[in-house]
């Protein structure tokens, strides 16, 4: 399966997500934001970071890069696009997913592991996991606050456009286990038609036992299935 | 011809910034406080003699970057 990466100035993942991705085999390219030409991909990864440091909004900057017409045109063709945490940014900014992430509820960068729960497991990117698996997942964000209108919210719903939710370690979705103030603990969601997902938890930072756990190893080869 | 365009959230957005400066103002005395919003400045300056020509110009500019239209309201004025 063959990858490309998206790097912004400011992205600052785009290389741990690399190494998830060459570890479980894709074969990868980096693509620097102001090419006009896409390497022929399987999967575009926008990374998460501080793109362009989060000036007006963040992702708004990147999501008018030059490159974004070419992810724009290849989601409309079908390609799966994954964004985590900036990417889920920039892909709301572009207009790719509808939503917008707002600031955390507490005004704080929340850098710490959580627990998200797998709403859809009957596509793409989620496959390999158990419907309802409970995750342990690290989250790093100031805006990570997802916020939609309530037509929108209804669509989320409805079609099982809701890929994580924001839970305790038993399972829980309340306020408690939400940590930024995400309508209806959302941490996660697909477009209409699955091939693109925006989270804000970080599935590339959860594929190794010796610096964190593996329950980011089955987004991966998911794709790949 | 210049222009400023200010950006707050909507009504029904939480504000949480908005609230922790309102809070802050109470705690300093200022108790008949109201309600406070936080939001954006932009001074915009335009090459353009025709006013409704550069307020297009600028309600354009609004509406592909400068707002995110989702959670924000905008106001332009000529200054």
């Amino acid at each position: 399966m063959r990858s490309s990466i998206i790097v912004f100035p400011g992205s600052n993942c785009d290389r741990d997500i690399k190494v998830a991705l060459e570890k479980m085999q894709f074969k990868n390219q980096m693509v620097w934001h102001k090419e006009t030409k896409l390497p022929k991909s399987d999967l575009i990864v926008i990374p998460g970071g501080f793109s362009y440091g989060d000036y007006l909004r963040s992702g708004a900057i990147a999501g008018k890069s030059l490159i974004i017409d070419e992810v724009v045109k290849a989601a409309n063709s079908g390609c799966l696009i994954l964004g985590i945490c900036n990417g889920f940014q920039i892909l709301t900014e572009t207009g790719l997913l509808k939503g917008t992430l707002l600031r955390n509820k507490d005004l704080k960068f929340i850098n710490k592991d959580i627990h998200i729960k797998v709403l859809n497991n009957n596509t793409k990117f989620t496959n390999k996991y158990k419907k309802k698996q409970i995750l342990k997942i690290n989250i790093a964000h100031n805006e990570g606050n997802f916020f939609t209108d309530p037509v929108h919210i209804e669509k989320l719903k409805k079609e099982d456009l809701i890929a994580f939710k924001y839970c305790d370690e038993n399972g829980n979705i309340d306020k408690n286990s939400n940590p930024n103030g995400s309508l209806d603990n959302i941490a996660g969601i697909f477009n209409e038609k699955k091939n693109i997902l925006g989270m804000m938890p970080h599935p590339e930072r959860m594929i190794d036992e010796m610096i964190s756990n593996t329950d980011g190893v089955n987004l991966f080869s998911s794709l790949l299935n | 011809m210049k222009f400023s365009v200010t950006v707050t959230l909507k009504k029904d957005v939480l504000d949480p910034q908005g609230k922790v400066v309102q809070n802050t103002l109470v705690n300093m005395g200022m108790s008949n406080l109201k309600n406070i919003r936080q939001g954006k400045h932009f001074e915009i300056e335009v090459n353009e003699n025709n006013q409704s020509t550069a307020e297009k110009k600028i309600d354009e500019m609004c509406k592909k970057l400068l707002v995110n239209l989702i959670i924000e309201d905008y106001k332009i004025n000529k200054i």
